[in-house]
């Protein structure tokens, strides 16, 4: 905490955190505000006598209603969960795995091997693509989810492994070596110990990966065509902006239905995610 | 009925040779204790013996039986470790009914073995808590339950008690002794601190640097050290070292340093002949020397000078200057001596050590 005068406090404390919370929020109050703003104030030329873009004073749901009823996302939600549940299940699956051995088994190259992981991880997505693209007509997958289910692993099981690979090695290897002498072979030692105590460290990853392919655009856009294939960050860019038309209410309205289930996600488990990424554990 | 024998067992990792050639032999019901300072390979022969170090060369074998192929499951010993090593997600009752579980005991079997196990140890009140809700004393305790409930052939502990504080440390070791006469159960312990291994072990293993200095029981260890450095380890305070010349005179023998000639006392004098007219160095408790008195022997008297004087209580310790050295005398509390002040100490004849230079065994 600041201590010393009030006006310290002020300076160093209240308004920079107002200034940094209010900068961070507005982009939301700008998408919810266009969401609910009437076409007829949308589009008023801002020299217009009552041009006022921070309020509204005829909040509507039209332009939710003309996204859900007009468009074809809820399709697109589905899509983007079923995707985004399917990649992190594979990709939390493989972390752990490759994240326990990684740190736990001594086993040569153990270091290189990690470090190497690391490095795909680096690989830039906008490369990547391309051949990732040429692999996907190969095995005929182009256009339908497993274009990227397949594919978003190839950045989330890295993440995945790295961000477990340190939880784990924060766990005491004593809880595990117990559990080896009171009778576990090492994967139960694994399955009844590390995980349970990992659990925060899971849990992080999981709605990291989660957010990452949920939000993730590019090969969305590259490996899906067809309007009813897509994910909502693809479906509601390709087909609310038609031309140089842009339907910024049902843009906005996309935007925000989209971001609710990350935002729930978050919010949910806030406590372990902050313990997952800052915390260790304590025998 | 457990015996643990340990043949020429040795560890190298990659540099470091870390335990080299221990040969010990462990009977059943025997509470062993391997004590050193750190990095002696005290832990990494303990973490042989249970099985989660691999073993370059030699054998461990359990009641006859080798075991260095055996993984730690199978080898039916139970290990207290440091920081306890407690299930965080369990409570007290599944974290000691876990080794059971894991072995398929049925479930009437396991909550009578946990709640002996707990009755024993005082922590009938503590089963349904997590281990975040426990003291450090009682998480000792937990520890320790989750060892005995499975009962073993071999305890193994490593360092139990070095997390606690002075008080409790006391205390438990007093509860691990009565714990150890109750079951009868074989155990290993190791630890850094000398004054456990005194109290705790039947018989004591001195080691440092990776190898076995001495095997005995405390008071062996204690009265004839093997080695110099068996004699500074065991005792509190260490034993004094000064170095001394062996002079022959009248066909007697003397030891000689600056401020300090003392004559060899008979017994010793057939075993220090050879070191006539070369250096050797001797070693004296601080409880082997007191205040000389007007009965005390000349030649074995020697004038110094009280540097510090550290009052303890039950005794007094003076930090003297016999001539450039510096040595530790305990004496009476009643004794009443002020810094700078000058006097005669005089020597235990019967408990004088010498040590050759070289090698650092005892003569």
């Amino acid at each position: 905490m600041i201590e010393g005068a009030p006006w310290r406090r002020w300076v160093f404390f209240y308004v920079p955190v107002t200034a940094f919370v209010v900068s961070l929020l507005f982009p939301f109050y700008w998408m919810v505000i266009t969401t609910i703003r009437p076409d007829s104030e949308l589009y008023r030329p801002w020299s217009a006598p009552n041009y006022a873009p921070f309020w509204t004073t005829h909040p509507t749901l039209e332009h939710v209603h003309d996204l859900l009823s007009e468009t074809l996302f809820s399709t697109w939600m589905w899509n983007t969960m079923l995707i985004s549940l399917a990649a992190t299940a594979i990709s939390l699956f493989c972390g752990l795995l490759a994240g326990y051995a990684l740190s736990r088994l001594k086993f040569p190259f153990a270091g290189s091997i990690g470090t190497a992981i690391f490095i795909t991880y680096l690989v830039p997505q906008t490369l990547l693509f391309i051949p990732l693209a040429d692999i996907i007509r190969n095995f005929r997958l182009g256009d339908s989810p497993w274009a990227l289910i397949l594919t978003y692993p190839t950045f989330l099981i890295p993440f995945c492994t790295w961000l477990l690979m340190g939880y784990f090695k924060s766990i005491p290897k004593e809880l595990e070596e117990c559990a080896r002498i009171d009778g576990a072979p090492r994967w139960k030692a694994m399955v009844y110990i590390i995980f349970p105590v990992a659990i925060p460290g899971i849990l992080s990853a999981g709605i990291f990966a989660f957010t990452l392919s949920w939000n993730e655009f590019i090969y969305a856009l590259v490996f899906l065509s067809s309007p009813e294939q897509k994910t909502v960050p693809v479906g509601v860019t390709s087909e609310l902006v038609r031309g140089d038309v842009f339907f910024w209410g049902e843009l906005m309205a996309g935007a925000l239905l989209g971001s609710i289930p990350v935002a729930f996600v978050y919010s949910f488990f806030v406590e372990y995610y902050v313990s997952g990424i800052t915390g260790s554990v304590k025998g | 009925m457990a015996r643990v024998a340990m043949r020429s067992l040795n560890k190298k990792y990659d540099e470091v040779h870390a335990v080299i050639d221990v040969n010990l032999n462990i009977h059943d019901q025997e509470f062993v204790v391997l004590v050193g300072p750190s990095g002696c390979g005290k832990t990494t022969t303990l973490r042989m013996v249970a099985g989660l170090e691999s073993i370059t060369s030699g054998q461990v074998s359990i009641d006859e039986k080798v075991v260095n192929e055996l993984p730690p499951m199978d080898r039916d010993i139970a290990m207290v470790f440091q920081n306890y090593a407690l299930y965080p997600h369990m409570s007290v009752y599944d974290n000691m009914a876990f080794g059971l579980k894991m072995r398929k005991f049925d479930k009437p079997e396991i909550d009578k073995r946990v709640k002996v196990a707990a009755d024993i140890l005082g922590i009938q009140e503590l089963l349904k808590r997590k281990p975040r809700q426990l003291s450090g004393g009682q998480r000792q305790r937990v520890a320790l339950g989750r060892a005995i409930v499975r009962h073993p052939q071999v305890f193994l502990f490593d360092e139990p008690l070095s997390n606690l504080d002075a008080k409790l440390r006391v205390q438990m070791r007093v509860e691990l002794k009565k714990l150890h006469e109750r079951l009868g159960t074989t155990a290993i312990y190791v630890t850094h601190d000398q004054v456990e291994a005194m109290t705790l072990g039947d018989r004591v293993v001195v080691m440092r640097d990776g190898r076995v200095q001495q095997v005995g029981d405390p008071m062996e260890l204690y009265n004839q050290p093997a080695n110099r450095f068996v004699a500074g380890f065991i005792g509190s305070p260490a034993m004094n070292f000064a170095q001394v010349r062996i002079a022959a005179e009248n066909g007697s023998l003397w030891a000689e340093s600056e401020g300090l000639r003392i004559k060899v006392p008979a017994p010793i004098t057939p075993r220090l002949g050879r070191y006539a007219g070369m250096e050797a160095t001797l070693g004296v408790r601080p409880e082997d020397l007191r205040i000389a008195g007007a009965g005390d022997a000349k030649d074995l008297g020697f004038d110094v000078a009280i540097e510090v004087i550290e009052r303890l209580g039950s005794e007094i310790l003076l930090d003297v200057a016999v001539g450039s050295a510096t040595m530790v005398a305990s004496v009476e509390p009643t004794v009443t001596a002020r810094v700078h002040e000058r006097l005669r100490l005089a020597i235990n004849p019967d408990r004088v050590h010498f040590f050759d230079n070289k090698t650092e065994a005892a003569i």
